[in-house]
């Protein structure tokens, strides 16, 4: 009897779809417990989600703003894939998007009279570039070094925010706030020609359709080319990829300068696209809006997979306006979200077990099923 | 200004805030170490913090006795170090990502909790200053070292306390040897799961006392991310450290020193920018990590889920 049913729940796990429903199931656990919380606390956790819901999606207006807020998700997200994927944990999304915010700022304030053919493309690459570079610090200090990226990148966080805030209210500042005395720590307004085009008239802009754009190219560099599949190497067995003779140093780094470049492209989308100018609050959030770290969020929950992280990413960026309305609506603080992507990255890692534990069990069954014994050094050759 | 810069009172003060400023990174970082010793990398400290000095918060706030708020930080620090270790240990989750999850999940939750209770900044008369007698009134060393608050004193406590439990018991010896070699620990008949758990329910608890030390002993105030990263600083100071007590008890003050050397250039207005002076610790943080090269301590199997029969 409790074989047989054993049986049953294996050929139940052993299907196809198991894969991309384990996000799914995660996000319902993660919903539930989130629930229980606002039910302790005395909320409604009804009229919170259906405020969330009516927030995100309830009109023209918050479907143009979910898909402004999902866009550096996808970018930092896609980023987050190859750097994982590589096995580099690269926590600095917010950092890079900074530095990648205040490269296209420079670029945008010093060359005020360029056409937009030509600003755009400038400030988006020095973006790319100055979020590359924040990359390439930890990934250096992790490939010649030894140091722990993780510690290094959250702390080159906190280094990015204290530089945005002495550019914003030093050298880069509004030359008006000066005048008027009022100092607001933010620049000037960019010249209309850095703006993003806009897609309808919303606020959706352009920054998206390149980040989807990235999205392929970031799938097409990790499945399709050798770098990608050198990556990959290095993030499954570090040890099997040198035996291949893959500098498994070199790929590591690269891996993080990309993952930094897709956050710091995430942030010159975000000044040309949306703000028209760099500002601080003196936070990280105030600028990122928190995209540095939801991106990790969005792409995990896209099974680190740059094509899984764009429909992650446009349900997270609802999941944030969502929560903004419910803040207003119903009184609910939106670190209820926070609350649930914490969660939901806590289940998504946590059900890796049961997807290990498949993969076994299909290779024992494959050994039984075959005479012949699988040539080891077949799994690691490397495509020409 | 130079001459400012070097007078006693001056002196005193860097020294009496730093040795203040210590005691949330002693608790936190002697926490995560015994984590990290017995093999599990608990990233999520500064979501513990947050939840201890919220919890800790509230209770003394509410009942106006910081014991009680103490005790409460306690078990709720003590329950998110069993869920680490459920999710580290039992579910073997990617440690560098789950710990993350945790810190958001403790940001969200305490941010959640803050505006659904208090709503606004309260504050709470917390611990008080205990003078010891007789050292207290030693001409500067009482002011630096003998009139601190019960969580100071005991912060400093711990590190004796710690190496002795570390280095002088059968469990420090099997913490040590779950984290170097869980394979043999486990043919020793040490159950390795059980004592990451123990440590990790260590380490939450100590987390949680961290955020309660700023939360009613030293700041007397709750504000939403009132740690502000300081656990993240505390999982590096444990690189830095090189995994013993005495090491948490040097990094920490070099830390907190650096930190009051930094608020006192911003309060007495010395022509740096004080953004410049806030990336003082973070900077000085990579600098230890590149520095910290003693990685001989490092616990072997830091991070990797056991799994019998693996090696």
């Amino acid at each position: 009897m409790a074989k047989s049913r054993r049986s049953v729940i294996d050929r139940f796990l052993s299907g196809y779809w198991i894969g991309p429903l384990i996000p799914v199931l995660a996000a319902l656990a993660a919903l539930a417990v989130g629930a229980i919380i606002l039910l302790l606390l005395g909320a409604n956790p009804v009229t919170a989600y259906q405020a969330i819901i009516e927030g995100a999606v309830g009109s023209q207006n918050s479907i143009a703003d979910t898909v402004v807020k999902a866009t550096p998700l996808l970018l930092v997200g896609i980023g987050i894939c190859v750097s994982f994927r590589g096995g580099m944990i690269n926590i600095g999304g917010e950092g890079q998007m900074i530095l990648g915010g205040l490269g296209a700022t420079i670029a945008a304030l010093a060359l005020p009279n360029w056409p937009s053919w030509a600003i755009i493309p400038l400030c988006l690459l020095l973006g790319f570039v100055a979020g590359g570079l924040w990359g390439l610090i930890p990934g250096a200090l992790k490939a010649y070094l030894n140091v722990n990226e993780i510690l290094t990148t959250i702390m080159l966080n906190a280094i990015a925010v204290q530089l945005m805030n002495a550019l914003l209210r030093g050298p880069l500042m509004d030359p008006v706030q000066i005048e008027q005395g009022s100092y607001i720590p933010q620049t000037a307004r960019f010249s209309i020609a850095t703006d993003l085009p806009r897609l309808i008239p919303t606020r959706m802009h352009a920054g998206t359709l390149l980040a989807i754009l990235m999205a392929f190219l970031i799938w097409i560099l990790l499945w399709k080319t050798t770098i990608g599949f050198r990556i990959r190497a290095v993030g499954l067995s570090p040890a099997a990829a040198r035996r291949a003779g893959i500098r498994i140093k070199r790929y590591g780094m690269l891996a993080l300068i990309i993952s930094g470049a897709m956050a710091g492209l995430a942030g010159a989308v975000q000044v040309l696209g949306v703000n028209h100018r760099m500002f601080t609050d003196g936070t990280a959030t105030g600028f990122t809006g928190g995209a540095g770290f939801n991106g990790i969020v969005a792409a995990l929950f896209g099974q680190l997979h740059p094509l899984g992280t764009i429909p992650a990413s446009f349900f997270f960026g609802a999941m944030i306006v969502g929560a903004n309305q419910m803040q207003r609506t119903v009184q609910v603080s939106s670190g209820l979200i926070t609350a649930l992507n914490g969660l939901l990255v806590i289940f998504v890692v946590s059900s890796e077990i049961f997807r290990k534990r498949l993969a076994k069990k299909k290779e024992i069954e494959e050994l039984k099923n075959t005479t012949q014994r699988p040539n080891p050094d077949q799994t690691m050759m490397e495509p020409t | 200004m130079t001459n400012e810069l070097l007078t006693m009172t001056v002196f005193v003060g860097i020294l009496t805030s730093g040795i203040r400023l210590a005691t949330p990174y002693l608790y936190a970082s002697i926490g995560e170490m015994f984590g990290q010793l017995s093999g599990v990398l608990n990233l999520g400290v500064d979501g513990i913090m947050l939840m201890g000095a919220f919890s800790g918060f509230y209770v003394a706030y509410m009942t106006g006795n910081p014991w009680l708020g103490l005790l409460t930080a306690i078990i709720v620090g003590g329950l998110m170090g069993l869920s680490m270790a459920f999710i580290s240990v039992t579910m073997k989750a990617q440690q560098g990502i789950s710990g993350i999850g945790l810190y958001l999940f403790g940001l969200g939750v305490s941010d959640l909790l803050f505006e659904q209770t208090l709503g606004s900044i309260r504050t709470v008369s917390g611990f008080q200053q205990v003078h010891i007698p007789y050292l207290s009134d030693i001409p500067y060393i009482g002011e630096i070292f003998f009139r601190q608050n019960i969580l100071v004193y005991g912060a400093f406590a711990l590190v004796p306390i710690s190496w002795f439990f570390l280095n002088k018991t059968t469990w420090g010896l099997k913490i040590k040897s779950v984290g170097q070699n869980p394979a043999a620990a486990d043919a020793m008949g040490v159950s390795v799961v059980g004592v990451r758990y123990v440590a990790e329910i260590i380490g939450g608890i100590l987390a949680g006392v961290a955020g309660a030390s700023l939360s009613i002993s030293l700041l007397n105030v709750y504000q939403q991310n009132l740690t502000f990263g300081m656990g993240f600083i505390a999982v590096a100071l444990v690189y830095f450290g090189g995994w013993t007590p005495v090491g948490m008890l040097l990094g920490s003050l070099l830390f907190s020193l650096v930190n009051a050397f930094q608020l006192w250039i911003q309060v007495k207005g010395v022509p740096i920018s004080p953004d410049f002076a806030n990336m003082l610790p973070y900077l000085l943080t990579i600098l230890a990590l590149v520095f910290a090269v003693r990685k001989v301590n490092q616990p072997a199997a830091l991070s990797r889920p056991f799994e019998r029969g693996e090696s």
